[in-house]
């Protein structure tokens, strides 16, 4: 198998559960420390202290909110239909963590490696937005409505952008596995699928396209993860808060979770296409830093960078508008995207 | 014993639970004191006006329509990027036919005007004489 705890102790239906114990560990550890994470910064980057108060500066703000949450009341609204109104934040949660089955964190640790790997991620985390829909639509409420409308027209447009930046990988990788397209990228930065793969050095000819298909993958997966500046869905001054308004307490806990496992996820797909993954920056050259168990830092150093820089683009670049938010998928994004496919395949096969 | 689909299944299992722990304890730990305005629909403080389904811009069902179509596309492209190093040009130009098809189709919704989306025209008032008079 693929991961060190069924090596270690065998296939049997325990390590089948063990194996996703560091993952929703790691999922619920991320979202409470990226939420205080994403203040923190947020308060430097406009001048102001965040929290300080819970803890050395702050450090259990998170771990106190949902404490908190967890004892305000379980409330549904009368006029809401409740059954699904409560599932939806399980089918949401459900999706952004599924997600998480096919990342990489080292060679030695991967959920279930597929050979569908990046196909699968693809077609599970667009579930999240039928929780959405039903969300916005069972709560019964005007403004919920309208961010379920534009949330899905909204992850459905910047779906394609998404599928069709990440393609050039697979191309010249031959793979949809994840650990596949990660150990193609063996030996050192200049082989990352950003500079074009491993190959001659006449490869760093793709570099402008590659550079140009991992920008694209990651404003799109932006968009998917409904995140400023594409954050129409929730809109706070014009719908209030989208579908999430008459979510309170542990419901809404749990959109929020699933929003910044999400976060994670996305990252951690961009960095493994086109940053290498869990490979060392220095390949061959400092062999101690490829060990396998230094390679969860660098997987996760690399998803941990890409997401300061969303949470830094949340807090730089304001709300784009409806007719903005379109023009840019459907009139800049899918054709630059075309064209960098048909020069990638003309490279690889010729 | 289990396929790798088996262990998916298992992540899945253990997400829906983490959630239902969550909602059980949360239902256990919190008071529950029901009243008629809490209760209601929230809008902004108003009583609820009028009905919830309210009409909206049809093009989000234009925009619908021409996913469904970039999707197949999507589907298709897959699996033909995994094997298409081994099959050659002969492959690369099929998919450049079968895109260049999908793309007429896209042009032409793109020429139809159904991907513009009204913009918003703000009235600037204009003033007849200045107000700030610079010496």
């Amino acid at each position: 198998m693929d991961n060190f705890i069924t090596s270690l102790l065998g296939e049997n239906i325990l390590t089948f559960v063990l194996v996703t114990v560091p993952v929703i560990a790691f999922v619920a550890v991320f979202a409470l420390y990226a939420v205080l994470g994403e203040r923190k910064i947020s308060a430097w980057m406009q001048n102001r202290v965040g929290p300080n108060r819970v803890g050395k500066g702050g450090v259990l703000q998170t771990i106190i909110d949902g404490l908190k949450l967890i004892q305000k009341e379980f409330v549904s609204p009368i006029r809401a239909d409740k059954y699904i109104f409560n599932l939806a934040p399980i089918i949401v949660f459900t999706a952004a963590f599924m997600g998480f089955a096919v990342i990489p964190f080292s060679s030695i640790f991967i959920g279930a490696d597929l050979n569908l790997g990046l196909f699968y991620f693809f077609a599970i985390t667009s579930l999240g937005v039928i929780g959405l829909m039903i969300a916005g639509w069972s709560s019964n409420n005007k403004y919920s409505l309208y961010g379920a409308v534009r949330s899905v027209s909204q992850i459905v447009s910047y779906e394609i952008p998404t599928a069709l930046a990440a393609i050039p990988v697979v191309m010249l990788a031959g793979s949809l596995s994840m650990q596949t397209i990660i150990h193609e990228q063996a030996g050192g930065i200049l082989n990352w699928y950003i500079f074009g793969g491993p190959g001659a050095i006449s490869k760093l000819i793709l570099f402008p396209f590659m550079l140009t298909s991992a920008v694209i993958l990651f404003i799109s997966t932006l968009a998917e993860t409904n995140r400023t500046p594409f954050d129409i869905v929730e809109a706070d001054s014009e719908i209030v808060a989208g579908v999430h308004i008459e979510y309170s307490g542990m419901k809404f806990a749990m959109f929020f979770f699933a929003e910044y496992a999400q976060m994670f996820a996305v990252a951690a797909i961009v960095s493994t296409l086109f940053l290498g993954g869990w490979q060392s920056p220095f390949g061959d050259l400092i062999p101690f830093l490829n060990n396998p168990w230094i390679q969860f830092g660098w997987a996760i150093s690399k998803g941990l960078l890409l997401v300061f820089v969303q949470i830094w683009l949340r807090w730089t670049l304001p709300r784009l508008r409806v007719d903005q938010l379109m023009t840019v998928c459907w009139k800049f994004l899918i054709p630059i995207t075309l064209i960098d496919l048909f020069i990638i395949g003309l490279y690889a096969v010729l | 014993m289990f396929s790798d689909y088996g262990q998916i299944f298992v992540f899945m299992l253990v997400a829906i639970a983490f959630v239902l722990v969550a909602f059980i304890s949360a239902i256990i730990l919190s008071p529950r004191k029901p009243n008629i305005s809490k209760d209601a629909t929230y809008e902004c403080g108003e009583d609820t006006v009028g009905d919830t389904w309210l009409r909206f811009n049809f093009r989000f069902y234009v925009v619908a329509l021409i996913f469904i179509i970039f999707d197949v596309e999507i589907i298709f492209l897959f699996p033909w990027a995994v094997v298409f190093k081994e099959l050659g040009m002969f492959a690369f130009l099929e998919m450049v036919v079968f895109l260049f098809i999908l793309i007429l189709g896209f042009v032409y919704a793109w020429a139809k005007g159904d991907l513009v989306w009204d913009k918003p025209s703000p009235i600037i008032p204009k003033l007849d004489r200045q107000i700030f008079k610079a010496d």
